[in-house]
């Protein structure tokens, strides 16, 4: 015996690269990468997500110790970001494009095939019948033929002895509207793909009477990897809030918020005037304006412990959703190095209520008589010079001069000589402007995933023979035996009763024998 | 804008007395399914009555149980199990209530919409009944298309009358308007996707479990092994092959619909939130969901993985489902926090 002959090793490395390839785009791993697809996005939805909500994971990251860091060494708090969830669907991906491409080959071949010819035995196929009629074989084909329609694909085959088949195929586009779907589907997850890679928000808050600009120091902003800061498609425009309204039922539920805004498509372009409401946001050549939330901004008048006085007014935070119970800042800046800022730390509440003790709440979003409640410092505000959050105050270099709980118009002394008047207040809405160059195309690759999908899981896949053996030219009371046999390629419908019902009409349609009998219409 | 509270209430006493006409329709299926075994027991030792014989013979139950009962005693003629007469009295009974069930159901959400002025699918009690109400239609449709599934509205009724008791206690929200994020078009289109795929998918997976079951009950019977209570259900059950086929052509009918809620969910996301996808608990459980059914739908035409496998992928996407129902809309805080459950 020869021993075997050693392979050369990059054979077997490529073989060993086939294997894994013919491995990747079987069903089974298409169906193992699916499952692991599902299970990954659980903790997503499970665990607090940085992009969606970074301050709970702070407070989770702070509550957990090395738990959290662990979770977050793993990426859980941005599952749809980490690498491990790319890992999942870019090999789903490219087994979807491995199966997909043999599949396109196969179905164009099938396409242009011609239905098979009829096996030897019908009856022994899932659905089978036969009856006899006394037309000609040639009648009984033309007439089965007919019957048929345009629907199938038949073709005609003579087996000798004058004993004729059609072979019938209908449904083929069944396959054409998987391919559809998952072609669709392929181009969707490119479509986010570069969606995300060129897409921008800015985010700002903006008071009631001012204005701001695509791209031009957003208050936050969220750029694609390939969307440079600042940038702007296709030019630049502005964007002023001229009133924010929000109303209310009694129950305090929120019933409609409407921003009357007015913008210049171009900083030389007539201002032009609409109106954006929560489900309807503000389109220019594709970037979108959203309104997204609302708060209150008091305004309030300081005298600076040198005797000059300032106007401020500051946006709060809602730190309730529903009552929109607010908190913010106000800073005042005196000359530098002297201690001699004015901060002030506050909540606003926009209907207040005395939970006792002079401790004030907001019952409701509404504003009736509203509550701007605030500490007031002296000191320096910003010690470090970093950026500070200009909601809240750094109070380690300030002391506490005063407090009070202000209604419009009123005023309050500090014991340094500081006064604050609460003026009254204005409404500021958070906007957004998105841009994503890829939505509108992935529209498109949506509605075809549907209809794919329709014709794909809805369409009936039929075969179906028939074989007319004529009758023996010996016996005159022979007839001519029409016998049928089907088989369902998919499971949609219920080929038995289609089955059934085209027997029927194919025995009448031929002509029945002169004693008609319907022999054996069952399945099995 | 204004609720109108007398519509309201009669809202509410038709959804209460839907839910007591279905539970009396229950009882009368469950009593159908019970006598209707005593009396093929009764038939199967004595000789069959004729009317019996012509009734459940030839065609009209082929497609339920064509095969032989895997029964030890003398084989029946009456193969689907199709019952006696006291139990073919109860089923009639109990198909007329379930219509006048339904009736009174679909006249409880026309009125809560009309009370409300918009579209009464806009929080989880409405979105609940609306699912209940197209279970209760897609099982009394396919009922005029097969008559010879009637002694299956046992396990139909049941989890519909859950999920409406559900809907009347834990979900109840009193009638009130939309708040502005829910004032679009896409209500009515995203929301009636989802409920329809859903009260579909319910459906699915109600026949799997019966589908399990009977699997259940048959691989006992062949092994001569004890049949216990639920299994036991098994034995007047349609073939498992016509289960699992209607179970899977329920999900090839309700995805293509679930796809499109999804996709119209995200064209209204778009419009209201500024993305048309960002992740939130629903948007991941409907993504989930959606996969799971598509892995359903591949395993269904995979070697090994076919039959039972397939079956619990279908309930498990049902689970997922369901999990994006409750506890994502009530546990989980996200954009879709509309359940008015505060």
């Amino acid at each position: 015996m020869n021993a075997p002959r050693k392979r050369p090793a990059h054979t077997a490395v490529l073989r060993i690269l086939r294997r894994g390839w013919r491995r990747l785009i079987s069903m089974r791993t298409a169906l193992v990468l699916l499952f692991l697809l599902a299970v990954a996005a659980v903790p997503g939805s499970l665990l607090p997500q940085r992009p969606l909500n970074p301050s709970k994971v702070d407070a989770y990251l702070a509550g957990h110790g090395a738990w959290g860091r662990f979770l977050d060494r793993l990426g859980l708090f941005d599952v749809f970001g980490s690498a491990w969830f790319a890992a999942i669907y870019l090999l789903l991906f490219v087994s979807l494009v491995g199966c997909l491409v043999p599949r396109i080959r196969l179905h164009a071949k099938a396409i242009r095939a011609k239905p098979l010819p009829a096996p030897k035995h019908l009856e022994r196929l899932p659905e089978s019948g036969h009856f006899e009629t006394s037309a000609s074989v040639e009648d009984a084909s033309a007439a089965s033929r007919a019957v048929l329609g345009r629907r199938w694909r038949v073709v005609r085959r003579d087996e000798g002895g004058g004993v004729r088949t059609l072979s019938a195929e209908k449904g083929y586009s069944r396959e054409t509207g998987n391919l559809i779907f998952h072609i669709a589907l392929l181009a969707a997850l490119i479509l986010i793909a570069v969606g995300r890679l060129f897409s921008y928000q800015y985010n700002f808050v903006v008071n009631e009477g001012d204005g701001f600009c695509n791209g031009v120091v957003p208050d936050s902003s969220r750029l694609g990897r390939l969307a440079q800061d600042g940038a702007i498609s296709p030019a630049p425009f502005c964007v002023q809030l001229n009133q924010f309204t929000a109303t209310y039922l009694s129950s305090g539920e929120p019933s409609k918020f409407t921003a009357k805004v007015s913008y210049n498509k171009t900083v030389s372009a007539p201002a032009q005037a609409a109106t954006i409401t929560v489900n309807h946001p503000l389109r220019i050549e594709g970037d979108r304006v959203y309104l997204i939330g609302h708060g209150f901004a008091p305004k309030i008048t300081v005298r600076m412990p040198d005797g000059t006085t300032r106007e401020d007014v500051q946006a709060f935070l809602p730190r309730d959703p529903t009552t929109l119970l607010s908190e913010g800042a106000f800073k005042e800046y005196g000359k530098q190095g002297a201690n001699t800022d004015v901060g002030i730390e506050g909540f606003f509440a926009p209907t207040p209520a005395d939970t006792g003790g002079g401790v004030i709440t907001s019952v409701s979003p509404d504003v009736n008589n509203p509550i701007l409640g605030i500490f007031i410092y002296q000191g320096t505000i910003n010690a470090t010079g970093l950026p500070q959050s200009v909601y809240s105050l750094d109070t380690t270099k300030l002391s506490r001069t005063g407090q009070a709980n202000l209604q419009i118009g009123q005023t309050v002394r500090a014991t340094n000589g500081v006064t604050v008047t609460f003026d009254g207040w204005v409404p500021w809405a958070s906007m957004q402007i998105s841009h994503d160059p890829s939505q509108d195309y992935l529209l498109i690759a949506g509605v075809a995933m549907v209809l794919g999908l329709i014709g794909s899981l809805g369409i009936r896949r039929r075969r179906l023979w028939l074989r007319i053996t004529p009758s023996a030219s010996d016996d005159p009371s022979s007839l001519t035996v029409v016998s049928v046999g089907g088989l369902a390629r998919s499971d949609s419908g219920n080929f038995s009763s289609e089955f059934a019902s085209l027997l029927e009409r194919l025995e009448a349609a031929v002509g029945p024998a002169p004693e008609p009998e319907l022999v054996g219409a069952g399945r099995e | 804008m204004a609720v109108n509270s007398g519509m309201a209430h009669l809202s509410d006493t038709l959804f209460t007395t839907a839910i007591a006409i279905y539970t009396l329709a229950m009882i009368c299926y469950a009593a159908e399914y019970a006598f209707g075994r005593r009396g093929r027991i009764a038939m199967t030792s004595r000789t069959t009555p004729a009317k019996v014989l012509v009734r459940a013979g030839a065609g009209e139950s082929r497609d339920v149980d064509s095969r032989a009962p895997r029964v030890t005693k003398p084989i029946s003629p009456n193969r689907s199990g199709r019952t006696s007469a006291v139990g073919d009295r109860f089923g009639r009974i109990a198909v007329g209530l379930t219509v006048i069930g339904a009736v009174v159901h679909a006249s409880s959400i026309a009125v809560r919409g009309a009370a409300v002025d918009r579209v009464p699918w806009g929080n989880m009690y409405e979105f609940a009944s609306v699912v209940g109400l197209i279970a209760v239609l897609a099982f009394l449709i396919s009922l005029a298309r097969a008559p010879q599934i009637r002694y299956l509205g046992l396990f139909v009724m049941l989890p519909v009358i859950l999920v409406m008791f559900l809907a009347g206690t834990v979900l109840y929200a009193k009638a009130s308007p939309l708040v502005p994020a829910l004032q679009s078009y896409w209500l009515a289109i995203h929301v009636s996707a989802a409920a329809s795929a859903e009260g579909i998918l319910m459906t699915s997976a109600v026949i799997t479990v019966l589908f399990l079951t009977r699997q259940r009950y048959d691989k006992r019977v062949a092994a001569r092994l004890p049949v216990r209570f639920p299994i036991s259900l098994g034995g007047r059950l349609p073939e498992p092959a016509t289960l699992d086929r209607v179970a899977y052509r329920a999900v090839a009918f309700a995805f293509p619909i679930y796809t499109f809620g999804v996709i119209a969910g995200a064209i209204w996301a778009e419009a209201a939130w500024g993305r048309y996808w960002g992740w939130d608990p629903k948007e991941t459980w409907a993504f989930i969901a959606w996969v799971i059914y598509a892995a359903y739908l591949h395993a269904r035409a995979t070697a090994g993985w076919k039959g039972r496998s397939a079956a619990w992928i279908n309930l498990l996407g049902f689970s997922a489902m369901t999990f994006n129902f409750f506890v994502v809309n009530i546990v989980i805080s996200g954009l879709h926090s509309y359940a008015g459950l505060n």
